[in-house]
């Protein structure tokens, strides 16, 4: 496998010098052998605060009930389904970073792919909450399961998009988790060899025993491939089933064939928003920079720019159909969207999703970290919008002009979705501080082929082509982990 | 005759650890296993082992899937209880192919994974067949088993001609997990 060098042109996956399997294992696994520092702690104590937010306004909602929200007879769906469909669609850049940038071999998803992973699992169960709450009695919940009842049976009904996105959004987390906790076996494997007493005990039952042999990395290897296969196809599917929630209905400015793949370029633009935003920060709180490095970010940006303008060619195509199905009701709900009273919610995701990331088509903006902080926060909140957009000023100026209402969430209604977020932090912190960030195995595959290191070697070796050796050493200028002094004297 | 259980050889580059394999294999000493700290391809030609049949079980699960959401659907949708929607067929296919779908891919990743824990032995709890800690860490350790394998010295030799940075001789194959 490491007989063959990468292409001199391909820009490094790990800088750094003097890096070693052990240091490798070392730099990640600092934030988990050893005690957390005062960053952690105050994101943890704000994340945590939140969450406890959170169980209040969610235990209140189940004790009142719905009522409590801010929904009316007209508008039966609006915070809640935002905030569903918002953190299922963060959730899709975590599969699609681990399956299907796999099956197209971009090894820059080795150092990313695990937290992407982690963070697509805490977005679900996120989604899930709303998804749960939204029931309004939640202990009702398994009724949505085709189970053997005293009332007929009665079945649940499997023409309904509902029910697909009951199946979907299981699967989705069961199938994410399995793939996720599967790469984690030969890590926990590593923090097990390296801990004594009760740590050891934990990680050895949590390692189910991994070895590490070649019968283990052989099958590893291909129930990698295997679910990687089976999770593209997977992930294309939770975001369509969740869009037909909505395609499937009359409702006009929902009943749209272009709903699918729309939703789908958003979800994955929202994804790689949020795993900038988690990322950036923790790059530099845990010094992992060496292995999250400029060009990962940038790859990260080409992404969220591609994606964005898809969505943006689905924003614009959508007014036209509008326009051109000559359907008044349809024309009124897009009319209604741009310059009615919601207007000032659909300039802001237009501003967020469809202007904003065209910034990134600026090299200096796409490799400077605190504008593609900026920015995937930006991306966020025009998502958020998007959804609201779709979902309120569609439902609440329908057919029957009489029932017309506007929508005005309650302060229940924003602690649940601030909470939420808290939730997400809390999970995410903590699984931090207990598993490993980076999938370590995956990035000392690396380590031979692809890093800073073994490309420098060769060129000092001097087998490598003059010019083609200094195009590289120019690309190395926008990493902020290698400093230009240190290549001075070779 | 000496209690030595197994030698293991400790490599610091995989690239060294394949270049002794070889040359353990030219001379006819059988290895007992190789632990890594990443997955290396060719080892597994190498040393004769089969390709992996998770594949073809993968594909069984999911069939099996497929037919259990299909099976399922048509008894609750067209035999227990049809309902009368407009008029339209209770067997409404396109309706069912997310669900078949989705089950199909349940099934096909709980199916392997198990089968992969199986065939692995692997389950919470397993107390860890582990020959060497720094295998999973950053040495590339290679088994070879003492009693049929009846010369150190040359298997040392050899390790250390390839590039090995250590040979140990184990009286005891696992380090112990109390």
């Amino acid at each position: 496998m490491s007989a063959h060098n990468e292409s001199i042109l391909r820009e490094p996956l790990i800088t750094g010098t003097n890096i070693t399997y052990s240091k490798i294992t070392d730099d990640v696994l600092v934030p988990v052998e050893n005690k957390p520092n005062m960053a952690w702690w105050i994101g943890f104590g704000i994340a945590l605060t939140l969450a406890l937010t959170w169980v209040v306004a969610i235990s209140y909602t189940f004790w009142v009930g719905l009522g409590v929200w801010g929904l009316n007879k007209t508008v039966g769906w609006a915070w809640d389904i935002t905030g569903f469909v918002w953190w299922v669609g963060i959730g899709h850049a975590g599969t699609l970073i681990s399956a299907v940038l796999l099956l197209f071999r971009q090894n820059w998803r080795n150092s990313i792919n695990r937290s992407a992973e982690a963070m697509t699992i805490f977005a679900v169960i996120c989604a899930a909450t709303y998804i749960i709450a939204h029931m309004g009695r939640p202990w009702l919940a398994y009724w949505v399961f085709p189970l053997p009842n005293q009332f007929g049976s009665l079945w649940v009904n499997f023409n309904s998009p509902l029910i697909w996105d009951v199946f979907a959004i299981s699967t989705y987390f069961s199938v994410s988790l399995v793939f996720w906790y599967t790469g984690l076996l030969p890590d926990i494997a590593t923090i097990r060899d390296r801990a004594s007493g009760f740590r050891r005990k934990v990680y050895s039952i949590l390692s189910f025993g991994w070895a590490g042999s070649v019968k283990n990395w052989q099958r590893f290897e291909s129930v990698s491939l295997i679910l990687a296969g089976i999770s593209t196809p997977l992930v294309l599917s939770v975001h369509t089933i969740v869009s037909m929630d909505f395609a499937t209905s009359l409702e006009p400015g929902w009943h749209t064939t272009i709903f699918p793949p729309y939703f789908v370029a958003g979800a994955i633009f929202s994804g790689f928003a949020m795993v900038q935003t988690l990322l950036l920060i923790a790059r530099k709180v845990m010094k992992w920079e060496n292995y999250i490095t400029m060009f990962h970010i940038e790859s990260m940006n080409i992404v969220i720019i591609v994606t964005g303008s898809i969505v943006g060619v689905a924003y614009l195509t959508e007014l036209f159909v509008a326009w051109y199905s000559g359907v008044e009701y349809e024309q009124y709900a897009f009319l209604n969207r741009i310059s009615g009273p919601y207007w000032w919610a659909y300039w802001s995701m237009m501003t967020c999703n469809v202007i904003s990331p065209q910034l990134f088509w600026f090299k200096k903006i796409r490799t400077s970290i605190w504008a593609s902080w900026v920015l995937s926060i930006v991306v966020n909140i025009g998502m958020w919008f998007e959804r609201f957009v779709i979902i309120v000023t569609s439902l609440h100026r329908d057919y029957l002009p009489s029932s017309w209402a506007m929508f005005y969430p309650t302060p229940i209604d924003i602690l649940l979705f601030v909470g939420s977020i808290g939730v997400f932090f809390t999970l995410f912190l903590l699984f931090l501080r207990v598993l490993p960030g980076i999938a370590m195995a995956e990035v000392k595959l690396l380590l031979k082929t692809s890093s800073d290191q073994a490309k420098q070697k060769l060129i000092r070796e001097g087998t490598i082509d003059a010019e083609q050796a200094e195009y590289y050493q120019q690309s190395l200028e926008k990493f902020d982990s290698v400093s230009k002094s240190d290549y001075a004297k070779t | 005759m000496s209690n030595v259980k197994y030698i293991l050889g400790h490599f610091e580059d995989p690239d060294e650890m394949m270049h002794g394999l070889d040359k353990l294999l030219e001379n006819n000493i059988g290895i007992y296993d190789v632990y890594t700290p990443m997955p290396i391809h060719g080892i597994e030609e190498k040393l004769g082992y089969k390709r992996s049949r998770l594949p073809i079980a993968a594909f069984c699960f999911g069939i099996t899937g497929t037919l259990t959401a299909i099976s399922m659907i048509y008894y609750m949708m067209v035999y227990d209880w049809p309902m009368n929607i407009g008029g339209k067929p209770s067997l409404a296919m396109p309706d069912f192919v997310p669900i078949a779908f989705e089950l199909t891919i349940l099934f096909a990743a709980y199916g392997m994974m198990f089968t992969f824990f199986y065939a692995n032995h692997l389950f919470p709890g397993r107390a860890p067949r582990v020959m060497d800690l720094r295998a999973t860490n950053d040495r590339f350790v290679i088994a070879i088993d003492a009693k049929t394998n009846p010369y150190p010295d040359k298997i040392e030799n050899l390790l250390k001609d390839a590039g090995a940075v250590e040979v140990m001789h184990n009286e005891r194959k696992y380090v112990s997990y109390e």
